[in-house]
């Protein structure tokens, strides 16, 4: 990851636009934002976030490129899209913002302990096994996180709702066993494999 | 042969026994009575929600759906994919459009697709939602004149949400002030919460799980602007709303002193009853915060 880290900082070394540009989803798009804020006052996590996305976007243009990769700003999206349906630029926001987060991931920049950062592995991980989530395994994936100790607390403080979700018919205390799942898992893995890998390459290749 | 037929993609939620098992069976109870034919996609997979570009990035999470939109085609032919949940139908419909305009996402699903011997032919099925079918395709008068127990005395408020609504939404609705559930709920003979503010605000989503605090804390505004504008119960047409909304009220209700109780129904349980089903058929035994005032009317 660091090895890449670097790399990649050699590569685009005068530019940090021009790396996100090439590796950020949708990066092309940064360039065009024009600072209206609008996606600030639109993003529900307003109150939590360091930097608001237009100022990440000036920060990848002014090279802050340490300071937006290590940013926990991007992993707060809930995936609203309210930013994507108001910007006046037609920027897509949103998927700029997961871009943004998976490409710190890649380089191994996410902070300490980012929950989301932290959950949407063990959710990915999860769905790759059987080729679909596996609800109730994710669940306790979840709670014990942060080691057994503070995973015993938070499955307890959770009882009432995962009581209430077998009472009602909606989570199966089966699905521990195996559970739902696809016939073809194996060949989802191979196109997995086969994604990733050529999404590794372009990332790999120069075109700065 | 049935009315309306699609290529159907539940998703995770709407399983025997998940999240949605009340929804998915609504579900079926309503397009039997409007003549709805489900096709289910063969061995359909997860679309990895909306927090798989963390795990998956860009052309692995879109694979996913790539896969899907294959399988539907070799089994369905160009029938319109159809979808109960927002994030399955936005994450369909975001892999078709991202192949459409980006070649390098196109070569690289078709070779990641190449390499289990899946291949989608010329242009991808239609991706849509459960509920833009029912609102374009069959429409509200046909859904009139299903109704048999009118909704009469109950008030709703009409919770969209996100992802049913943005990026892509429903055809001619507005992002800001969609109408379509005030409409339908209309239709059913209940009396849908005038200027809901709050019916397209975020629950937080998949961020409830890991980031319960702040989430809650928008799920409270939610409830609460329901409260306001006299509803009896909330009504979304997406899995994750429904879930965040109902389920952790007494959580909310702990942190703020509020005594939230408010029950969380989908749109197609209100159908379901309204078209003359019992409370079970109608899968209101699904409500974590039960919905008495559906359940009279049910029977």
């Amino acid at each position: 990851m660091s090895d890449m880290n670097q790399n990649m900082l050699a590569k685009y070394r005068s530019s940090f636009l021009k790396e996100v540009e090439a590796n950020v989803e949708e990066g092309h798009m940064v360039k065009m934002c024009m600072q209206c804020g609008v996606c600030s006052g639109s993003c529900p996590m307003q109150n939590h976030w360091d930097h608001p996305p237009q100022e990440l976007f000036m920060m990848i243009r002014a090279n802050k490129r340490e300071e937006v990769l290590t940013s926990s700003s991007m992993w707060m999206c809930t995936s609203c899209y309210n930013c994507i349906a108001r910007c006046p630029r037609g920027l897509p926001i949103t998927h700029i913002m997961h871009g943004l987060a998976t490409y710190a991931k890649r380089l191994g920049k996410v902070p300490e302990g980012q929950p989301t950062a932290k959950f949407a592995q063990k959710m990915w991980d999860n769905l790759k096994q059987k080729g679909r989530t596996n609800e109730l395994k994710l669940g306790l994936a979840l709670y014990f996180m942060n080691g057994f100790g503070e995973g015993v607390k938070k499955a307890l403080s959770m009882q009432d709702v995962g009581l209430g979700m077998v009472k009602t018919g909606r989570l199966n205390p089966m699905e521990l066993l195996g559970g739902h799942g696809i016939k073809d898992v194996a060949g989802l893995q191979k196109m997995l494999a086969k994604a990733e890998a050529i999404e590794n390459q372009h990332i790999a290749e120069y075109k700065g | 042969m049935a009315k309306y037929e699609f290529s159907y993609y539940p998703g995770c939620s709407s399983q025997s026994k998940t999240s949605a098992d009340n929804y998915m069976r609504a579900n079926k109870v309503v397009c039997a009575d409007l003549d709805i034919a489900l096709k289910e996609i063969p061995d359909w997979n997860c679309c990895s929600a909306s927090i798989g570009y963390a795990g998956g990035g860009e052309l692995p999470r879109l694979s996913l759906s790539a896969r899907n939109i294959a399988l539907s085609q070799q089994a369905h032919g160009q029938t319109d994919i159809v979808s109960p949940c927002a994030a399955c139908w936005r994450a369909t419909r975001e892999a078709k459009e991202r192949m459409e305009e980006n070649a390098h996402v196109k070569s690289g699903l078709t070779a990641a697709l190449a390499e289990i011997g899946l291949k989608i032919e010329g242009e991808a099925p239609k991706a849509r939602h459960m509920v833009e079918v029912l609102v374009e395709d069959v429409g509200y008068d046909e859904i009139k004149s299903k109704v048999k127990k009118p909704l009469a005395g109950l008030k709703i408020a009409g919770y969209v949400g996100c992802q049913t609504n943005r990026p892509f939404g429903i055809d001619g609705e507005s992002f800001e002030n969609p109408r379509y559930l005030d409409k339908m709920v209309a239709t059913l003979g209940a009396e849908p919460v005038e200027n809901y503010e709050k019916k397209v605000s975020c629950c937080g989503g998949a961020l409830m799980f890991s980031e319960p605090e702040k989430s809650q804390r928008l799920v409270k505004d939610i409830i609460e602007a329901a409260y306001d504008g006299g509803a009896d119960m909330i009504v979304p047409p997406c899995p994750v709303c429904q879930m965040n909304v109902e389920v952790y009220q007494g959580h909310i209700n702990k942190t703020y002193g509020t005594k939230f109780a408010i029950p969380v129904v989908y749109y197609s349980n209100l159908m379901a009853v309204a078209f003359g089903h019992n409370s079970k058929e109608s899968a209101l035994d699904g409500q974590m915060i039960k919905a008495s005032k559906l359940e009279q009317i049910a029977g």
